[in-house]
């Protein structure tokens, strides 16, 4: 599965993503199951809104964290969301 | 006891709140204990919502309402709530039975996250046959109403001999329903399964073929459904790594109160589970002789003390010890370097022999008046 640059891209209405205080990490909830995701992904995920491309979703975190070079890495991570259901693109 | 010392302790994640033995079917393979009649008294509101908040604030965020049919009681929505601002994902695992579309609708507005509704087979008449009540064509309308009001749809099914050849058909129903997860949940052998475990048991072949069967679908289906494939653990190797290790992850809260390590822990000898009325849960999980019973690894006796994978499975399951080997420190029989692994076997091999001798005893169904006979 691949990340189709001219759809925006939105977090799963079947999953649940939140900041566990215990943990001190965001998780995706779903059906029985949790992952726990390092903060970067985390990042990523938060912008996955409906509203935004990938190319927008890229350049709002090379601007937020001051750096350049994210596409491959972004993107990758996205084509994982994408297979386990934690993002759709319509 | 061993276990209590100097072992770091992980906090719960998953709560099972079984909130009632009550349950209008009568599956044979039920996992509630087959002397769930004797125990009358069910915890209250204020209880659970104690109970909830004491076990979300130490990190438990996985959320079950289960039972018997959580359905009747009449708080659940209430509950749910109070679940959903705490921050839980609540599951409700139900048999479907009294829910209507817009008790579906109420609890979706209350918070509830996810309905896992179970059907017993893909025919009206082995269905109806196998949960002791009709209803097989209210089930499939429950999954269709589920999935309308954008749940994310979970369809459980108990798998045994009874119904392991529809596999093919059961496979049908959960795409034709429409089912985001489905769970082929192949039967453990405790309680309730135990005792008809003559009658439930397939033979390797039956299992294999299923399987085949089930990976095949799965590939297929990739994307749209995910299937949770429960193994049947007669037919492996090396036990199941039971709860993720005892007290380590899993809470579960009995409807009378009687806090769990597991299903089957009330079940064990001097076990002696506490309360929830008389204890918070901090207490229970950190400090309770139950809960740091099994922690650790100073428990194990031969072959598992020494095994280089017990930090992989923890000698499987206690309770699976105790019922087949008669001694809860004992490996799990499933393993194969367990000295008493040929019970594993002749439980294979009496289910056999139950079937091709045609003089099947009927299926013991659960209810209040087999579980006061039974115990």
């Amino acid at each position: 599965m691949t990340i189709n640059p001219d759809q925006t891209i939105k977090f799963s209405p079947l999953h649940r993503l939140q900041w566990e205080e215990a943990q001190q990490k965001n998780v995706i909830l779903y059906p029985e199951g949790m992952v726990e995701l390092n903060q970067s992904s985390a990042e990523i995920l938060k912008l996955c809104d409906g509203t935004r491309k990938l190319d927008q979703i890229v350049s709002e975190l090379e601007q937020k964290f001051a750096t350049t070079g994210l596409v491959n890495d972004i993107t990758a991570f996205l084509e994982v969301a994408l297979k386990n259901g934690w993002i759709q693109q319509h | 006891m061993a276990g209590s010392n100097n072992i770091k302790i992980t906090p719960p994640r998953w709560l099972l709140a079984e909130l009632t033995y009550a349950c209008p079917l009568q599956c044979p393979y039920c996992a509630n204990p087959i002397d769930y009649a004797k125990y009358q008294s069910e915890l209250d509101t204020e209880d659970w919502k104690r109970v909830l908040s004491q076990a979300r604030l130490m990190g438990a965020v996985q959320l079950g309402f289960s039972g018997g049919e959580p359905l009747t009681r009449k708080d659940l929505p209430e509950l749910v709530k109070y679940a959903r601002d705490l921050g839980y994902y609540s599951n409700l695992i139900t048999s479907g039975y009294g829910l209507t579309e817009k008790k579906i609708v109420q609890l979706k507005e209350a918070g509830l996250d996810h309905i896992q509704v179970s059907i017993q087979a893909s025919t009206q008449e082995l269905n109806d046959h196998l949960a002791g009540t009709e209803s097989f064509k209210h089930k499939k309308e429950v999954a269709r109403l589920v999935k309308k009001h954008g749940y994310p749809m979970v369809l459980c099914v108990v798998i045994h001999r009874e119904n392991i050849h529809q596999m093919p058909q059961i496979l049908e129903m959960a795409e034709e329903l429409g089912a985001d997860y489905l769970e082929l949940a192949n039967t453990q052998y405790y309680g309730w399964a135990h005792a008809n475990r003559d009658l439930l048991l397939p033979t390797k072949e039956q299992f294999e073929q299923a399987e085949q069967i089930a990976q095949a679908f799965k590939e297929k289906v990739a994307g749209k459904m995910k299937i949770y494939y429960v193994v049947p653990d007669f037919y492996e190797d090396r036990p199941k790594a039971c709860m993720n290790g005892w007290g380590t992850t899993f809470l579960t809260i009995a409807p009378d109160g009687v806090a769990l390590p597991c299903h089957s822990a009330r079940d064990l000898p001097g076990m002696d589970c506490p309360n929830v009325k008389d204890y918070s849960i901090e207490q229970i999980w950190n400090e309770s002789k139950t809960f740091n019973f099994f922690r650790g690894f100073e428990w194990m006796k031969e072959p598992c003390s020494s095994c280089d994978e017990k930090e992989k499975d923890f000698g499987g399951c206690r309770c699976q010890a105790y019922l087949l080997a008669g001694d809860m420190y004992a490996a799990d029989p499933v393993c194969s370097k367990s000295p008493n692994h040929h019970v594993i076997q002749e439980a294979i091999d009496s289910a056999k022999a139950s079937t091709l001798a045609g003089n099947e005893k009927p299926l013991i169904f659960r209810n209040s008046k087999n579980s006061r006979l039974l115990s």
